[in-house]
């Protein structure tokens, strides 16, 4: 009796999990934009109920690997797959991967100097030139240059930069390899570099705290962070000669200006962007959908997600501080939905 | 009549394994094997995982202090240096305050106070070492930047070692962090290994006229000598093998410095901050080849570990006839 009891509660439990699953969707990949694809998908189950999407926020480099494996259904990264990886896709499954831009994010410089309390101005050159290790005090002319009335100390520059591979690390040195040929030759650009100087910190976190330690330190978090923990971060020279603070209008600004020009697969760097406003260390975070999906249910899924996403989806990216796709961008997305079959 | 013969090989294997005996014994003998094959398979997917940078770079691997994801050039030094200094520092520190602690709870403490203790001393040994990593970075950053830096950098700054700047973390702080966490290993196998020493070699000492320190010291302890190295190859292992603790206080900075105020990095920290965004064939098993140099150190020592141990009970058993 007892035994057939248990029996019979174990058939009930097996079989109400997967009746409660429907459609289970699972992706994987950038860690950047995980607040929003979070609230997506809990959004967009609300209206759907039958379909579930189940995202993990492993990092980039893992996110293209499981996709390229096939382990997972879709993809996500902070940093455009290069020719090998896509090569790589294309060997492994027959087919190609597409990338469909979601939201943008930028990275912005953050210090601690003792005494000063002033938002500072940073040139590309500075910047370069501070995290090769060439401009070592906070006194140098580059600096004070574009910072008059600020009494900055002669002391020694400690930079810190980030211990793990990340997406804010590609968009950091995306943009120092766009305005520096010496970063360029020497680091160049990709989610985990070889820093000529500096501490690592693990994740915006690990930053941060090592910032708020160190006096004399610079480093650089994501913008979303630095909003959201009230992090005090210096303004950037555009292409343009503009000093601009990032915010959400002036990333949008960034990518407006590259839309013109967008390439047919978006696989495209906005770092250094024209644009009189526009900040110059933006960057798109992209899905990485497979073009070729054999389960009918799941792509109609992604693609009803996708269309969706760049509509009433778009709606949620500024009350968690990420700024919206611009106009163009969305249209041009709209048509390659129907690429994936 | 059947299986009641007599008890020789000429009873059948089925009619054995009917009886509980023999059930037993070759299910424990599978438990135990698979433990074995476990550890087997495990090294064996690290060497596999690892082939093309076996073969790419060889022996060089281990020589090579250039660590470049993006121009896929891969050299160890770095992380095994840091990792040896970081667990050296923190053997260092822990050694003395260790045994010095299970001395204290073994031979000298009132047995109430020695519980007690150890009670707490198990505790440390459970905290996990996120929390260790936390203490280090808001408690003992400041303190190497305000009191340990000033007081070592400017009467000894000339000696390499305490050269040079200090932002705060470090090979020192890191080995700081790790000695707290070795302590607790320390203790509890000495005190145990010392509360084991047989007590007519303390009488014979006392008797034969020693202070109640010098038959500690130059009977007891030299007793429990081998049990006590198990004990801190116990602790180097641990200290070897630790990663969050370790990679929230070292800086995270690949560079091979004589200074201890220096940052730099781990094996285990790297594997831990870049693993899961490395992009490429080549950078990912390079990764798992930093696991198989970590394996082998840590798997070697714990085989030294081992073997002292078993001399030392080959031993006590010996003397106390």
């Amino acid at each position: 009796m007892k035994r057939t009891a248990v029996l019979l509660m174990a058939v009930l439990v097996a079989s109400g999990v997967v009746w409660a699953q429907g459609l289970l969707i699972n992706g994987a990949g950038a860690s950047f934009p995980y607040p929003i694809y979070s609230k997506w998908f809990d959004v967009y189950h609300q209206k759907n109920g039958n379909m579930q999407f189940n995202y993990q926020s492993v990092g980039s480099g893992a996110g293209i690997k499981q996709v390229t494996e096939g382990t997972v259904d879709f993809g996500a990264s902070d940093g455009p797959m290069n020719d090998e990886q896509l090569k790589a896709y294309q060997d492994k499954r027959g087919s190609e991967i597409l990338h469909f831009p979601t939201v943008l994010g930028a990275a912005v410089p953050t210090y601690n100097v003792p005494g000063v309390s002033a938002t500072l101005n940073f040139t590309p050159e500075a910047l370069a030139g501070i995290f090769l290790g060439k401009i070592t005090k906070w006194n140098d002319p580059a600096i004070t240059g574009p910072n008059k009335g600020v009494n900055l100390p002669g002391n020694e520059i400690v930079v810190v930069h980030r211990s793990d591979g990340s997406g804010t690390t590609y968009i950091w040195t995306d943009y120092l390899s766009k305005v520096s040929d010496e970063w360029k030759s020497k680091v160049n650009k990709a989610t985990s570099v070889n820093w000529p100087v500096g501490l690592g910190g693990k994740g915006s976190e690990g930053v941060t705290a090592l910032i708020k330690q160190t006096p004399n330190s610079i480093g650089y978090v994501e913008l979303i962070y630095a909003a959201q923990n009230n992090i005090p971060y210096g303004t950037v020279k555009n292409a343009a000669g503009t000093f601009v603070k990032a915010d959400l209008k002036s990333v949008s600004e960034a990518a407006a200006g590259a839309a013109k020009d967008m390439p047919e697969d978006f696989r495209v760097s906005i770092t250094n962007a024209p644009g009189k406003t526009a900040y110059p260390i933006s960057s798109f975070t992209w899905l990485l959908i497979p073009s070729k999906i054999q389960d009918n249910a799941k792509r109609d899924a992604i693609k009803g997600f996708l269309t969706w996403m760049l509509a009433d989806g778009q709606t949620y990216a500024e009350q968690l501080s990420y700024a919206k796709l611009p106009k163009e961008v969305i249209e041009k997305e709209k048509k390659a939905i129907a690429k994936v079959q | 009549m059947q299986g009641a013969g007599p008890i020789s090989g000429s009873r059948s294997f089925l009619s054995k394994l009917r009886e509980g005996d023999e059930i037993a014994r070759l299910i424990t003998f599978i438990f135990a094997a698979s433990v074995v094959l476990i550890t087997i398979s495990l090294v064996y997917e690290l060497w596999i995982g690892s082939a093309l940078p076996r073969h790419k770079f060889g022996l060089h691997f281990f020589v090579s202090q250039d660590w470049d994801p993006v121009m896929d050039q891969y050299g160890a030094l770095p992380f095994i240096y840091g990792t040896l200094v970081t667990s050296a520092v923190a053997l260092l520190l822990a050694i003395p305050l260790g045994i010095g602690a299970s001395i204290f709870l073994a031979e000298l403490a009132p047995p109430r106070i020695s519980d007690t203790l150890q009670f707490f001393i198990d505790l440390l040994a459970a905290v996990p070492s996120v929390i260790y990593g936390l203490l280090g970075i808001f408690i003992i950053v400041p303190l190497i930047r305000n009191v340990i830096y000033p007081a070592l950098n400017k009467p000894f700054g000339f000696l390499p070692i305490f050269k040079g700047p200090s932002y705060g973390v470090g090979f020192l702080t890191a080995g700081i962090v790790l000695a707290i966490m070795v302590i607790p290993y320390i203790i509890s196998v000495s005190r145990e290994v010392l509360l084991s020493v047989p007590r007519d070699q303390r009488e014979a000492a006392l008797a034969l006229g020693s202070t109640r320190w010098e038959s500690t010291w130059k009977v007891v302890v030299p007793f429990a000598k081998t049990g006590i190295m198990g004990s801190i190859f116990l602790a180097l292992a641990r200290a070897l093998g630790e990663t969050m603790a370790v990679t929230m206080v070292v800086g995270n900075s690949p560079k091979i410095a004589a200074s201890l105020f220096a940052p730099g990095y781990s094996i285990a920290a790297v594997i831990a901050n870049d693993f899961t965004e490395a992009t490429g064939e080549l950078q990912t098993q390079a990764y798992i080849e930093l696991g198989l140099v970590l394996f082998l150190l840590t798997f070697i020592l714990n085989g030294l570990a081992r073997i002292l141990i078993i001399v030392t009970t080959q031993k006590g058993s010996k003397v106390s006839n």
